[in-house]
């Protein structure tokens, strides 16, 4: 019968044809595997900087790879060299597609030449978090700032990322900020680059 | 109040809110890549998966149920029925199909054709024996706890080993009967 068969076998994973990207699953879904991915972490540590550490670790990962699968698909394998280019790219593209919406602003830190931040009202990652006090300044965020570091070392820009709170003036919850500090071969080669 | 009509599973999954899957998917293999990392051992993998699948279970089942609107299941078979329909559906966005009863109307299978945790994932040499959509039946086996059945799950078929489709075997252990935390003549 025409039409009727099993599923294609696809011997090698890379064979498989790439999916569009569309595919959703549950907001709650997510909520649930990251919060397990916290907790498990928080069976790891001794301190609040090493679940951080390990938050960013695990977001590293997931970086490199979003990188990889967006400058495949969405970009036909271009990539970016300039900083700008790929802040941008952070910013809109991968933004767009791990969290549905462009992050709310990037900027140009005013006090140092190799600080940039990436700002958002409200992390995907942290709307069912609540840090407790004695947590101090522990932010989930900690994972995004894996993923922007995983997706600019695969690119060519190393650099330290870190997430913080910002408390903003008549906004109960603070706004988090990625503060992305490039490492001196980026600026030195972006100014040769001119 | 009129009784709540149950949604069916694609209406609620178009009334919550949803995120991309391959943030999903990316998210899952770091776990998993971390507790590989961690645990070295598979099997302990595979526990600690299982761990983590029933700890979202316990919680799950209070959103589903709230969400979703189903009545009270009075068998097993519907109780099979609404977690691949509905239950599935809500969360992964995939529906499960419901198959091989067997005689006594106790054990079933839910087959997966489409599986949003193992896109892009191949496993290695080294990680043979390793149930990577473990965290799915721990989530089954918490979810049905909470509503009182008792269950064991095991994977018959794994499509990263090479089968066609995932395929989950439920067992109904026993239904525990809910029992009143408060004595009454206190």
């Amino acid at each position: 019968m025409i039409g009727v068969g099993k599923p294609k076998q696809y011997g090698n994973v890379l064979d498989k044809p790439l999916s569009r990207g569309r595919q959703e699953v549950s907001l709650s879904a997510f909520a649930f595997l990251f919060s397990e991915l916290v907790q498990y972490n928080q069976t790891q540590v001794d301190n609040i900087a090493e679940l951080e550490r390990r938050l960013e670790d695990a977001g590293y990962a997931v970086g490199a790879r979003v990188l990889e699968l967006l400058c495949h698909r969405d970009k036909g394998n271009r990539r970016e060299t300039r900083l700008l280019g790929i802040l941008s790219f952070i910013h809109s593209t991968v933004w767009k597609v791990l969290f549905g919406k462009v992050a709310d602003s990037l900027e140009k830190g005013t006090e140092h030449e190799d600080e940039y931040m990436i700002s958002e009202k409200e992390l995907l990652v942290n709307r069912f978090i609540s840090v407790p006090k004695d947590m101090g300044a522990f932010n989930c965020g900690a994972f995004v700032a894996g993923i922007v570091r995983g997706v600019l070392d695969g690119a060519g820009f190393p650099a330290v990322v870190t997430a913080h709170f910002v408390p903003i003036e008549g906004q109960q919850r603070p706004r988090t900020t990625i503060l992305i500090k490039f490492a001196e071969e980026v600026l030195r080669r972006e100014a040769r680059l001119g | 109040m009129p009784p709540l009509v149950p949604k069916s599973g694609d209406a609620v999954f178009a009334s919550v809110e949803r995120v991309n899957a391959e943030l999903f998917t990316l998210t899952y293999g770091a776990i998993v890549r971390q507790l590989l990392t961690d645990l070295e051992e598979v099997e302990e993998v595979n526990k600690q998966l299982d761990q983590m699948g029933y700890n979202i279970g316990v919680r799950l089942i209070d959103e589903f149920l709230a969400k979703s609107n189903v009545s009270r299941c009075v068998d097993f078979r519907e109780t099979a029925d609404v977690i691949a329909k509905v239950g599935f559906k809500m969360f992964l966005g995939v529906a499960a199909t419901v198959t091989n009863w067997d005689a006594e109307g106790t054990t079933c299978s839910l087959v997966l054709e489409d599986n949003p945790l193992v896109d892009f994932v191949e496993l290695p040499d080294t990680c043979q024996g390793l149930r990577y959509c473990n965290i799915l039946s721990g989530v089954i086996r918490g979810a049905l706890e909470m509503v009182s059945m008792k269950t064991e799950i095991t994977w018959i078929r794994d499509m990263l080993n090479g089968d066609d489709a995932y395929e989950l075997r439920v067992k109904l252990l026993k239904q525990v009967p809910e029992e009143y935390p408060y004595k009454d003549d206190d």
